[in-house]
């Protein structure tokens, strides 16, 4: 029964994890606006949740044979999800790829959305504990 | 819990977005400064600011802003020909800060305008977590 109620809530339960993550990785873009050659960054967020579920593999570690070989997806990740560069809309001088609208309009959709996991989540536990009293 | 890691990214832009702030307050206040504590004109000023990581090691997804220096401009000094100031030269001439009022006033509002972003940055991030203080209520 306890693995039935973790079962329900595991879905909510990572894709807030990833909203939570990914709104970190937005605040950073927007706090870094004037930084010169900083890199916007973001994540795709569907293929990171399929990724945090386990509905994919995720990426492929490549092994090395060799001191000379590097080391391949060592890249920054999320929950097991590739973090990507932003391509610049209209790129500036200083280097940096902070595009502000792009990064408010990206920043309040995930915030609202992780509003709307959170509520679903709510839901969820009030459906288990309607079934538990009954 | 990383949500709380966005006060820490947004406070270290505010801090820095103040220090400009106050860097643009200081050139603007001597703006027209022929003498320094140094007896030279006073010398624009500029903050140099670079990206680090914030929160705890090994988490790269969290980068906050630093101001590394305070850099002084290196555009040449603005030369008024005054042969009544006490600073002039024997040909008349008053070497004068090289402080751009113009760009001086764009670093404040650009300046103004990050920290803005930053506060409601965090109250966005504020809501969320008193949200999530609330679930299966």
């Amino acid at each position: 029964m306890a693995g039935r109620i973790d079962n329900a809530l595991q879905f909510h339960q990572t894709a807030l994890s990833l909203r939570a993550a990914r709104h970190e990785l937005l605040a950073s873009n927007i706090a870094n606006a004037d930084t010169p050659n900083y890199k916007a960054r973001d994540v795709d967020f569907a293929s990171a949740l399929q990724t945090a579920m386990g509905n994919q593999g995720g990426t492929l570690g490549m092994t090395t044979t060799s001191s000379g070989h590097l080391p391949g997806g060592t890249g920054n990740s999320v929950m097991g999800a590739p973090v990507m560069y932003r391509s610049a809309v209209q790129p500036s001088a200083d280097g940096n790829t902070v595009d502000m609208d792009i990064e408010r309009a990206q920043f309040v959709d995930n915030s609202i959305r992780y509003e709307a996991s959170l509520k679903f989540a709510g839901d969820k536990v009030k459906d288990v504990l309607a079934a538990l009293q009954g | 819990m990383s949500l709380f890691n966005v006060f820490n990214i947004s406070g270290s832009a505010m801090t820095a977005q103040s220090q400009r702030l106050n860097v643009v307050a200081s050139n603007l206040a001597n703006a027209d400064s022929a003498t320094g504590p140094d007896g030279k004109p006073y010398r624009s000023k500029q903050v140099v600011f670079a990206a680090t990581p914030v929160g705890e090691a090994g988490n790269n997804t969290s980068v906050g802003v630093k101001v590394t220096s305070v850099a002084e401009a290196n555009t040449p000094m603005r030369v008024v020909y005054d042969p009544k100031h006490p600073m002039a030269d024997e040909q008349g001439y008053v070497t004068m800060p090289n402080v751009n009022v113009v760009d001086e006033m764009v670093n404040m509002i650009s300046a103004s305008r990050s920290y803005q972003n930053n506060v409601e940055v965090m109250n966005t991030s504020k809501a969320m977590l008193l949200k999530t203080l609330t679930i299966g209520q």
